[in-house]
């Protein structure tokens, strides 16, 4: 059962990022940025399978294209804050003392302001625009990532495996990097997946707040924000494509997430 | 100085940088904003010149009665459906609560809005679509509607981080003491394993309580609340510093609040935990 739902849901994950893919190079939903104003607000057809938006172009090759500016809005935040994460969390893991506090006491001031307000102070400093939306999402992001990392690096530096590395001299930086990173890779992979779900949704939020992408721009969130006017005309397919497409994508998402966790991490697998 | 807008003049700025106390060093204007800090006099703010203060005692209310009610609720519930799902674990209803959790998770929090808005409130016409009475009596059918929706996204992910904590006890000794004790599943489940899980569910819980500033945020612009979260949305549209300066600070003065709150429920829960 688990790893039927493990498999399907890989499946659709490889297939939206084909999708994706296949976008970017122009080789499928040409017409993203067609306009054609004597056709706008066309209902679905056979021709246009979510109908036309507001400047006639294609809902679904928008849709499409959309897919991939998800895909880079959550690889690119999550890298952002997956180095800056990884690399605090270890230095404050590892060494502990004072550049332990010195980090702790960052994460901690960055936390305690409400998300929503860092985010919109990030982006407003950085302005409107795809760039600035990984940046700030990216330097928000990277947090509980960072807290993991460190709590692992405590119980594992105290571990066997260290001290021989120590015994045969190696330095911190080796020991961080080639020894104690690849044990705790599992709790990194899966925050970051988590990550890639959350900077997905959050750019929905940031594009109701007029601080995501540019106008223009493909973006699910920006179909979604359309709608708010559109749906009271009765025009559903725009909402309806951005929604059905997101769900997809973070749906087979989760479950893969679960499906790497229980893969990943043996406690896991032994509870539930 | 984009305040003072296009056609100031040298004295204007002079005086408005006097007023914001641009002219002072870091370190006076540091003062001055730990002087702020302390005693809630947040000044004005620049768009509507209204002291800042008053507004904030003016939207804690509304805000207060979506957010509090919606999100007890929400707990609630998710313990509830949790412990059921905790119960019936690795069975088809543990199962499809896990799909019907994910499905929930998977759709964006403003869809429900903008949906639902649509639906129930303008097709079926249960709700109003937009507004807000100060009267107790009439409040209750503005709140419903963003009650329910809070509930429909938050009910997600806490089933899962609760069921998870709970299965954590399910699995340990005197979970099978008890079972051959004899003591009933009701009393099992309630007592015994919610007594331990509280822990947990509580640290989740009090995890989730900044994301309840996101939510009304989102809410109240779209219902048309007078509450905190429009007041920062609109601040945000108008870039009106202080209002947002003032808001960053409550918010984390209430984030450390709940942190606070938080140990010591762990202290009255687990009396074994030394304060330290």
């Amino acid at each position: 059962m688990k790893n039927i739902t493990a498999k399907i849901s890989l499946g659709v994950f490889t297939f939206y990022l084909l999708l994706a893919a296949l976008a970017f190079f122009h080789l499928i939903a040409k017409d993203f940025d067609l306009v054609n104003n004597t056709q706008a607000y066309l209902h679905p057809s056979s021709q246009y399978w979510f109908g036309t938006d507001i400047f006639g172009r294609n809902v679904l090759s928008r849709a499409i294209h959309a897919t991939g500016t998800a895909f880079s809005v959550g690889v690119v935040s999550s890298l952002i804050a997956l180095v800056i994460g990884v690399v605090l969390g270890s230095l404050a893991g590892y060494f502990g003392g004072w550049i332990d506090s010195v980090i702790v006491w960052f994460y901690t001031t960055l936390d305690s302001i409400p998300y929503i307000l860092l985010l919109a102070a990030f982006a407003f400093v950085l302005g409107q625009g795809l760039g600035n939306v990984y940046l700030a999402l990216g330097l928000t992001g990277w947090v509980t990532l960072c807290r993991l990392v460190r709590g692992e690096f405590f119980k594992q530096r105290e571990m066997g495996y260290v001290m021989a590395a120590t015994a045969l001299g190696y330095g911190s930086f080796r020991k961080i990097f080639h020894h104690i990173l690849p044990n705790i890779l599992h709790i990194v992979v899966v925050q970051s997946m988590l990550n890639f779900i959350a900077a997905i949704k959050i750019e929905v939020i940031l594009s109701y707040l007029g601080l995501g992408v540019e106008p223009g721009v493909p973006s699910w969130g920006m179909m979604i924000d359309d709608a708010q006017l559109e749906l009271a005309r009765g025009i559903w397919w725009n909402l309806g494509a951005a929604t059905l497409f997101m769900f997809g994508l973070i749906l087979s998402c989760s479950f893969l997430i679960e499906s790497v966790r229980s893969y990943l991490d043996p406690r896991a697998r032994s509870v539930g | 100085m984009q305040y003072a807008g296009k056609s100031a003049t040298a004295e204007l700025i002079a005086s408005l940088r006097q007023e914001l106390g641009l002219n002072q060093s870091l370190f006076q204007q540091y003062l001055f904003f730990l002087k702020q800090t302390v005693t809630f006099q947040w000044g004005e703010s620049w768009s509507t010149h209204e002291s800042i203060t008053t507004m904030i005692k003016d939207g804690l209310g509304p805000s207060l009665s979506i957010t509090l009610p919606a999100f007890a609720l929400s707990v609630v519930f998710s313990v509830l459906l949790a412990l059921l799902s905790a119960f019936f674990r690795n069975t088809w209803i543990d199962q499809s609560m896990h799909v019907i959790c994910l499905s929930l998770m998977s759709v964006s929090f403003l869809v429900y809005i903008i949906v639902m808005q649509k639906t129930v409130a303008f097709d079926l016409n249960l709700f109003p679509v937009y507004g807000w009475d100060p009267d107790w009596q009439l409040r209750w059918q503005y709140v419903t509607l963003p009650w329910l929706i809070y509930i429909a996204v938050t009910l997600g992910p806490q089933i899962l981080l609760f069921r998870s904590a709970i299965l954590e006890e399910v699995h340990q000794d005197y979970v099978r003491t008890a079972q051959s004790k004899g003591v009933p599943v009701f009393y099992l489940y309630s007592k015994h394993i919610l007594r331990n899980a509280v822990i947990p569910i509580i640290t989740l819980t009090v995890a989730q309580m900044p994301a309840l500033i996101t939510g009304s945020l989102l809410l109240e612009t779209f219902f048309g609340i007078p509450g905190l979260g429009t007041m920062i949305v609109k601040a945000i549209q108008t870039s009106d510093f202080p209002v947002i300066k003032a808001m960053t600070v409550m918010g984390s003065l209430v984030y450390i609040f709940f942190n606070l709150l938080n140990d010591f429920l762990y202290f009255y829960f687990e009396p074994r935990m030394d304060l330290k």
